[in-house]
């Protein structure tokens, strides 16, 4: 028979061990990354690293600039963020100050459905269904197209930014809106004058997370941007991602431990610190509106 | 002259019938408090003034609620409009999280007010009535919630006089606050009773023998006695009211 406090204590071993395993798991992970990112680092040099305008490490005329993949990051997901923030916003004020209750009850869940629907089927929907589309508005539009890759990302992220914003909306007390309204506010003035406001940090965190989740997301641009790591800006081309490279060379037979390998933990290092700063500014702004509120 | 009139009036939410057959009207520039216990339906009452009910699921009013001799409840009624006229404080003070220059103004701004002098003329004017200007004319763009609650409260109710409102709704306006402040506000609504009517709900029965002219006593959702203040309390006529005011039940 085990004593009562013996119990506990290994009850309690049992949970920080819980604990410590996804800590464990993220320092293994920065530590992969950092240790091969410098030994990449030390056959090439960052200078080139940040400036080279190509990005060919497995052709035999070899550059290492890591520009073309960022530019085609950043103009899927500017693409991503335009499409959703916009539409999310708009959902979750209609969900949190206009909806009927019951409707609100019935829509939210399905909405976060949208969420559940794997990636890989966002990426079919865009090679086979939008860019078709597309193509009959835009002539000349290629079948791997940025575009096609960056609205459909925003589609797949629009449940993240409405359901947080509304949550943050749903989360303000009643008595806010009671005292906009009974000094004769309209709901559209109440909405956007006190409770938009009033819930911006919150809004601006969902924004936030939206775009650190454009950023790592993968199978969408890897299926419907195309591989080619081309230095634009113009949403008609084909680009490749961090992402998508990282699984290009990751599927690919590129011997491991060679420096065309180690280029996958340079770009995921890259990609690493991006979507670590985002999370940190929204925690700072998390806190900075409890201070506030407190 | 009679500004508020309440003829056979009937509240339900849902199936749940809780005002009954309520008969009275309240004079202009007077004010009148409602006492009762928890759930009596006296807050329902005072929030069918300004149609704040509108929202609750299941709401239903049968009879006639005339202000200024005018049903307020017909198709025609402008709810926006009416609410200009009827305003309201709540029974924890509730500012918007912006300045307090902001707080007073929004009212203004909501109707279209441009004009940034007369804004800052009827908020300077709007916080002397509500005896804050004194307190607060150095700190006017710091945040209202960075205010104490009484002083909140009563710059919820300068934001309320910023509209200019002929009634003025007091849902326990001082309940959630310390004596200090309680005495203040109390002061506040013997001064503004020169210019507006007041209706006041509140669960301290000294507040209401103090602030009140009339006072009226609901039980059950059904209004037991409506009489001067000094009448009800001295020598109050059904035997319910005595034993609520004398603290036997309630």
């Amino acid at each position: 028979m085990i004593s009562r406090k013996k119990k506990e204590r290994i009850i309690e071993g049992v949970l920080a061990f819980c604990g410590f395993t996804t800590i464990l798991t993220t320092v293994g992970i920065i530590w992969v990354l950092l240790s091969e990112s410098l030994s990449f680092f030390s056959d090439v040099s960052l200078f080139d690293f940040l400036t080279d305008k190509e990005w060919t490490p497995l052709f035999t005329q070899k550059h290492y600039g890591i520009l073309p993949l960022l530019s085609g990051t950043f103009l899927t997901t500017f693409i991503a963020v335009v499409t959703a923030v916009p539409i999310g916003i708009t959902i979750a004020i209609y969900l949190s100050e206009y909806a009927p209750k019951s409707f609100r009850r019935n829509v939210k869940p399905a909405l976060e459905l949208l969420a559940a629907v794997p990636t890989v089927v966002y990426g079919f929907f865009a090679l086979t269904v939008v860019t078709p589309f597309l193509q009959t508005i835009i002539p000349g539009l290629g079948s791997f197209n940025a575009l096609s890759a960056g609205l459909v990302m925003g589609i797949m992220i629009i449940p993240l930014v409405s359901s947080l914003s509304e949550d943050a909306l749903f989360a303000l007390p009643k008595s806010l809106r009671e005292a906009s309204y009974g000094m004769g506010a309209t709901r559209f003035q109440t909405a956007f004058r006190v409770a938009v406001p009033a819930a911006s940090s919150g809004i601006v965190v969902s924004v936030i997370l939206a775009v650190a989740r454009a950023l790592g997301e993968t199978m969408v641009v890897a299926i419907a941007a195309g591989q080619q790591p081309v230095l634009t800006l113009d949403p008609r081309d084909s680009v490749e991602t961090i992402t998508a490279y990282i699984v290009q060379v990751s599927l690919g037979d590129v011997q491991h431990g060679s420096v065309e390998y180690r280029t996958i933990f340079a770009a995921g290092m890259t990609l690493f610190v991006f979507t670590f700063a985002l999370n940190q500014f929204s925690y700072w702004i998390k806190k900075k509106y409890q201070e506030k509120y407190e | 002259m009679k500004i508020i009139e309440a003829h056979h009036v009937d509240i339900f939410y849902g199936t749940n019938h809780v005002l009954k057959d309520i008969n009275m009207d309240m004079k202009e520039n007077t004010v009148t408090a409602f006492i009762g216990p928890s759930g009596c339906g006296k807050s329902t009452f005072l929030r069918t003034f300004n149609r704040m009910n509108d929202y609750i699921d299941g709401f239903r009013k049968e009879g006639e609620i005339l202000i200024d001799g005018k049903e307020i409840y017909k198709k025609n009624v402008r709810v926006e409009e009416l609410r200009q006229e009827v305003g309201m404080v709540f029974q924890k003070p509730n500012p918007f999280p912006k300045s307090i220059f902001e707080n007073v103004a929004y009212g203004l701004k909501i109707r279209g007010e441009k004009s940034k002098k007369a804004i800052e003329e009827r908020v300077e004017k709007s916080l002397k009535q509500a005896a804050l200007w004194n307190e607060v004319k150095d700190i006017l763009h710091k945040p209202a919630l960075s205010l104490s609650g009484g002083q909140q409260q009563r710059l919820c109710i300068a934001r309320t006089l910023a509209v200019k409102p002929s009634i003025i709704l007091m849902d326990e306006p001082a309940s959630a606050l310390d004596p200090i402040s309680t005495a203040k506000i109390e002061e506040l609504i013997a001064e503004l009773k020169e210019s507006y009517t007041i209706v006041i709900v509140t669960h301290n029965m000294h507040q209401a023998a103090r602030v009140s002219d009339k006072t009226a006593f609901f039980y059950l959702g059904e209004l037991i006695e409506y009489e001067k203040t000094k009448d009800l309390f001295t020598n109050p006529k059904n035997k319910q009211t005595e034993n609520y005011i004398t603290g036997r039940f309630g």
